[in-house]
């Protein structure tokens, strides 16, 4: 058994027979020509028949895909008749006396490098479009058979990434999967197989290879991994997570639209916790009423400096705009502890957990909180946003927060940007110490939302990543659910509501529990929203 | 000669779609449509010429339009910008 990891599109299961996607490359020879008008013609008549070409797919893209998707086969049609583009063959067939096919090759190779050296991923990938539309006109100007395959069986395709007319050509009612060597979380065959529904790996690089070819394997589109050939093992347990899925599909199906309630009629928000904007598809396949946590830290750990202004606001944006008027709680930077970014240059600490992080660097390093801020506020117009702050311990810290907020607002309101002014702004309660003066913070936010995995760590004083100490561990431990309560009943107290975001919220031989206590919102992974809504409606309170 | 300046406001820039779209609306015009930006020239009837400009979300673009229907394009070109970019 071979094991291959990279990442995954889509969240499914499937096994199969691997079947590497064969691309007739036009091998381009280059020789010598007399008549250079005639080889111009040659390309003229070449190119035309790519356009006639792509204005079917376009055609064909149009019904499978939908406009937007399609769009690529029209533009694929201007660049074949881009000046510029005809030209530079046009003048290398003139000039060094070749064949169109060599002109064609060497023009696409310098177009598809103007694109790769832009410093701009989007245009980066863009090369591959310059490939495809060249190769195309190669194929007229050499008669090859165009590249589609006829698929007898159902089969996982793999290739080193497909380009857009391989996957509009593809028999879709053939594919199981997808797993590509390349391409990225925006490539067509991405898109392709969000679309479909089906699993799909990406970036496997060179461990997936042309010996793969009619190999057995197995897709786990939750882990990203590739098992070639499984043992019995693996096998087994994949088929356990296949059925699983399925299953999950039907509760889905049962309890897609449901209400979460209780039998005697409580009522209960189920929403999701996310940790990218990519992960919203999740969020409302596995129908979560809202967005109870969203970590802004992807931003600044997927960056080599701090995130812009703009590139936050259009993250928070495309999640609030996506949710379409669902509740969206961003939390503010989380940096610090175990997560760490080079560029803040934070010191070594001896003591992580208990240290330089979170709200503490907000509040001590006001740029970086201010520009997040903005972003925030702008994106709230967009959309229903919510702002929540870590790791707070005083009301001084929140009063403190809240002049900065003030400060930004006058801000944007002096350059006329467009923004919300009536924000909720929650705190986390995850220290032991914001739940003993829960009563004053109450008084102060518009919610509290319970960070259950470093409350239970500050409370019962146990590092949960030393395994020596997991005899001591009690993940339901008194001293953790009264803090809870505690939190709960000053908050309602001032009219406040109050959720749980940390792993306990999924726990569902506590959901009885928490109702009891009259916890507003439970925040789970997108993944646990359907079984805790399950659990939800067979309790009765009465 | 005419011409107007106009700020992309589009999340993504000219990226693909939209190049695609100008190329369509300028090459409705006899007239030669130029775009300028950040000390850059393109003509906006070739696609790969404009995306080569890399023009993003901020930048201001002078559009210049230069022939025989040189008015009827700039006002068609200024609804292009402001509706599409």
């Amino acid at each position: 058994m071979t094991v291959l990891e990279g990442k995954s599109v889509f969240n499914d299961v499937c096994m199969g027979t691997i079947s590497f996607y064969k691309r007739k490359e036009s091998v381009i020879k280059r020789y010598k020509i007399e008549d250079t008008e005639a080889e111009i013609g040659r390309f003229e008549e070449a190119r035309d028949e790519a356009k006639n070409q792509l204005k079917e797919l376009y055609e064909k893209a149009l019904e499978d895909v939908g406009e937007a998707n399609a769009a690529i086969f029209e533009i694929h049609q201007l660049m074949l008749e881009d000046l510029d583009y005809c030209e530079s063959i046009e003048n290398i067939i003139t000039a060094q006396k070749v064949n169109a096919e060599y002109a064609v090759g060497a023009t696409a190779d310098n177009f598809s490098a103007m694109f790769r050296a832009m410093d701009d991923a989007y245009m980066q990938g863009r090369a591959a479009d310059v490939k495809d539309v060249s190769e195309r006109v190669l194929k007229v100007l050499t008669n090859a058979e165009d590249g589609v395959q006829v698929l007898e069986e159902k089969v996982i395709i793999a290739a080193d990434d497909l380009v857009p007319s391989e996957t509009i050509q593809l028999d879709k009612e053939k594919v199981l999967g997808f797993i590509m060597q390349h391409g990225s979380a925006n490539s067509h065959t991405a898109i392709l197989a969000r679309s479909m529904g089906i699993p799909a790996i990406i970036g496997l690089g060179d461990s997936l290879s042309e010996s793969m070819d009619g190999k057995f394997a197995i897709v786990d589109g939750f882990a990203g991994k590739v098992y070639i050939e499984p043992d019995e093992a693996t096998m087994a347990a994949m088929q356990k997570k296949q059925k699983e899925a399925l299953e999950r599909k039907e509760l889905l199906q049962q309890l897609k639209d449901k209400e979460d309630i209780t039998l005697d009629g409580t009522k209960i928000k189920i929403f999701a916790n996310i940790g990218n904007s990519a992960d919203v598809g999740n969020v409302l396949k596995n129908d979560a009423r809202g967005i109870g946590l969203f970590r802004s830290e992807f931003l600044y750990l997927e960056n080599s400096d701090y995130p812009t202004e703009e590139q936050q606001f259009i993250a928070y944006k495309t999640v609030a705009e996506n949710m379409a008027g669902k509740k969206v709680i961003i939390r503010t930077l989380d940096i610090g502890a175990d997560k760490q970014v080079d560029y803040f240059n934070l010191d070594k600490e001896e003591n992580p957990a208990l240290g330089y992080r979170a709200i503490r660097i907000c509040l001590t390093r006001q740029d970086i909180f201010k520009t997040q801020l903005r972003a925030l506020y702008r994106a709230a117009a967009f959309g229903n946003i919510s702002i929540m702050f870590p790791m707070i311990i005083s009301v001084e810290e929140v009063l403190k927060v809240k002049e900065i907020i003030k400060e930004v607002l006058d801000e944007l309101r002096q350059e006329k940007i467009p923004f919300k002014e009536d924000v909720e702004i929650g705190i986390m309660i995850e220290t032991p110490a914001s739940v003993m003066v829960s009563d004053e913070l109450a008084k102060e936010v518009d919610f509290f939302s319970v960070g259950t995995n470093d409350l239970t760590q500050y409370t019962l004083a146990i590092d949960r990543q030393n395994q020596k100490l997991e005899p001591f561990y009690n993940a339901h431990h008194k001293a953790v659910l009264r803090m809870i309560k505690m939190a709960a009943d000053n908050a309602h107290a001032e009219g406040k509501w109050i959720g749980i975001c940390g792993e306990l919220g999924a726990d569902t031989t506590l959901t009885e529990e928490f109702l009891k206590m009259g916890i507003d919102e439970l925040s789970v992974s997108p993944s646990m929203v359907l079984e805790v809504r399950k659990r939800v409606r067979e309790i009765n309170l009465r | 000669m005419k011409n107007f300046k106009y700020v992309i406001k589009d999340e993504l820039g000219i990226h693909a779609r939209p190049a695609g779209l100008l190329v369509k609306e300028a090459g409705k015009f006899q007239s030669a449509v130029n775009l300028k930006s950040n000390g850059k020239s393109g003509d906006a009837k070739r696609i790969f010429g404009i995306m080569g400009m890399a023009i993003k979300k901020g930048d201001e673009v002078t559009v210049e339009v230069d022939g025989a229907d040189e008015g009827e394009a700039i006002a068609a070109l200024e609804q292009f910008f402001k509706a599409n970019l």
